[in-house]
């Protein structure tokens, strides 16, 4: 299965990445190349297999509901490329 | 003045003239700062120094020298690959989305080893966000391989490969998500050993693919690997997938016996595709396991073929949801004047992200989108099962399986950058160990034309020591491991 310029775009804005109009035809054949590496899969009969998303088969380990960390805030804000006043600033969103 | 040799010394060497006091860690620090700097031009390994911070912590580990409360680490000078945060320091991630990024806390890894005694350097070169097997993908330039500076050093952990091999510290750490350790080790002629997943913590390593992700040691000998293992394992409370098994001491289970041991080598490794030159070095490092009693046999890995096509839908897949975190609102490289918060989005991130992280991210999202879900990743877990199934069945009949680390020795710079499929068959012996979890390392065996060629040793989950002890022989039995690069005869 191949992918059009079309396709690329649209997942490109699902993932929020904007490509340039000029990048886009190499961008789609690079990421035909690697369609066409994974499409091997198809050529494996994997009836009745159950997906594996841990290696060791491991189910999620559960801990108390209880605070644990302490309050941060202050040092986490710091990475924040705009703040004001403990909120995160980002352009206008409501008119 | 302190002699040279102390900068490719052994750990227990080290150890040894820090209690003696023949040396003190400040001095034995300073002496790795110097060759830092000395070599760092040239080669681009380290991205941050942390001078003043490594004096000091090596001035506090001759403190507790003095007191005899050190471990085997307490005043190792080692350099960090730049993914895992460090409080304080600068964390980029080979990114230009964190070039100013400033974690407010230590990864488990860091912390463990700051318990252990160790002094930290600084912050080595890598892939962008660990996706890349030449280190060329890095925002902060490529690394130069210490044995050719005309080739890479491999990656995605090659600034830490390179840095060890061209003795800028005495341990590095890191991170093999599908050969990211093994590959550049492999090629800078360096001991890499990626652990079991579960046995180190992922806390404050900046995530790539959660599922296959791994810390691991890099050093000059399976032993100091060891050392460095025991320090870095266990049970953290911090990442629920972390395996609550006992740490054993790594290096007090290097017996070197490998009298019975059965290594497999798989067919499928072994075939018509590799490299005759790899092959002989491969089979020669071998040998020598065989005249240590080990025994070579022959097995079946039968799906081995499938590992690059699931790990290029699983890795990309998990790398898709994990860097979906970077929007230029909370932290990381934000883009100026963003005319709404969509083209704060848009913009920010394709600004942030370079090529090869952001095919990954467009490959992922395809994988998991509505339509191709079950065709993809849906399929390439249960192909991922398959292949571990593999491993299993293989293990009921051996004990460590065998293979190369990489297809080949150094390429030349530029030589896979425009294909992304040829970069991505660096790693066709690698990938699998991760799809399955399982640990596995690169050894060095001997050289091809000058340079280092890496045999791989694989074992059963949670069964780091059999590797280690196996790579402990060879090392016991040949010098392969002690060979320099030509340093000296490019410098000026």
């Amino acid at each position: 299965m191949s992918i059009s310029q079309e396709d690329v775009e649209k997942v490109a804005l699902l993932a929020r990445l904007a490509i340039a109009p000029s990048d886009l035809p190499e961008v789609t054949e690079r990421f035909g190349r690697v369609l066409q590496l994974v499409n091997e899969l198809n050529t494996i009969d994997t009836e009745g297999v159950a997906p594996m998303s841990n290696p060791h088969d491991m189910v999620q380990r559960l801990r108390p509901d209880v605070v644990t960390g302490g309050d941060e805030r202050e040092a986490l804000m710091a990475s924040a490329p705009q703040q004001d006043r403990g909120y995160f600033l980002v352009p206008k969103v409501i008119d | 003045m302190v002699d040279s040799a102390v900068l490719h010394a052994s750990v227990s060497e080290l150890h040894g003239m820090l209690t003696q006091r023949q040396i003190s860690s400040e001095e034995l620090t300073q002496a790795f700062l110097e060759r830092i700097d000395l070599l760092n031009g040239k080669l681009n390994a380290v991205v941050t120094v942390c001078a003043e911070q490594a004096l000091n912590d090596a001035r506090r580990a001759d403190k507790r020298l003095s007191r005899g409360k050190a471990t085997m680490l307490t005043g190792i000078p080692l350099l960090h690959k730049d993914i895992f945060c460090t409080q304080g320091i600068r964390t980029t991630c080979g990114s230009r989305m964190l070039e100013q990024f400033i974690p407010a806390y230590d990864a488990t890894v860091v912390a463990k080893l700051k318990t252990a005694g160790v002094v930290m350097l600084g912050k080595c070169n890598m892939d962008e966000f660990a996706m890349g097997s030449s280190n060329e993908t890095s925002f902060f330039g490529t690394v130069k391989n210490p044995w050719d500076t005309q080739c890479v050093p491999g990656g995605s952990s090659g600034g830490s490969a390179a840095a060890l091999a061209a003795g800028m510290a005495t341990l590095v750490t890191g991170t093999d998500t599908g050969g990211s350790i093994r590959q550049p080790a492999s090629l800078c002629g360096i001991t890499g050993l990626k652990p079991t997943y579960g046995r180190v913590s992922r806390l404050g390593i900046i995530a790539f693919a959660s599922s296959l992700d791994q810390a691991g040691p890099m050093a000059r000998s399976a032993a100091d690997c060891a050392h460095m293992l025991t320090a870095m394992s266990g049970l953290d409370a911090g990442d629920s997938t972390s395996a609550d098994l006992a740490v054993p001491d790594f290096f007090s289970e290097l017996s070197g016996d490998v009298a019975g041991l059965r290594i497999g080598l798989p067919r499928e490794y072994f075939n018509d595709d590799l490299d005759s030159s790899v092959r002989a070095q491969v089979m020669s490092a071998l040998s020598q396991l065989e005249k240590a009693g080990a025994q070579l046999i022959d097995i079946d890995l039968p799906h081995s073929h499938y590992a690059i096509a699931t790990y290029y839908v699983l890795a990309p897949a998990e790398a898709s949801a994990n860097l979906a975190r970077y929007d230029g609102v909370r932290f990381g490289y934000r883009c100026a004047d963003p005319a709404d918060l969509e083209d704060l989005y848009l913009r920010s991130r394709s600004e942030g992200f370079g090529e090869e992280v952001q095919r990954r991210i467009l490959v992922g999202t395809y994988a998991l989108s509505a339509g191709f879900y079950d065709a993809y990743f849906n399929k390439a877990q249960q192909v991922r099962r398959v292949i571990t199934d593999d491993f299993r069945k293989a293990f009921q009949s051996v004990d460590v399986i065998a293979g190369p680390s990489a297809p080949g020795i150094a390429f030349r710079f530029g030589a896979k950058q425009q294909d992304p499929i040829a970069m991505y068959m660096e790693d066709i012996y690698t990938l699998a160990v991760n799809l399955a979890g399982l640990p596995g390392l690169s050894a060095p065996a001997g050289l091809i034309n000058g340079m280092p060629v890496g045999l791989q040793l694989i074992g059963k989950p949670f069964e780091e020591s059999t590797i280690l002890n196996a790579a402990h022989r060879l090392q016991l039995d040949t010098d392969w491991h002690l060979a320099r690069p030509p340093i000296e005869e490019w410098q000026p």
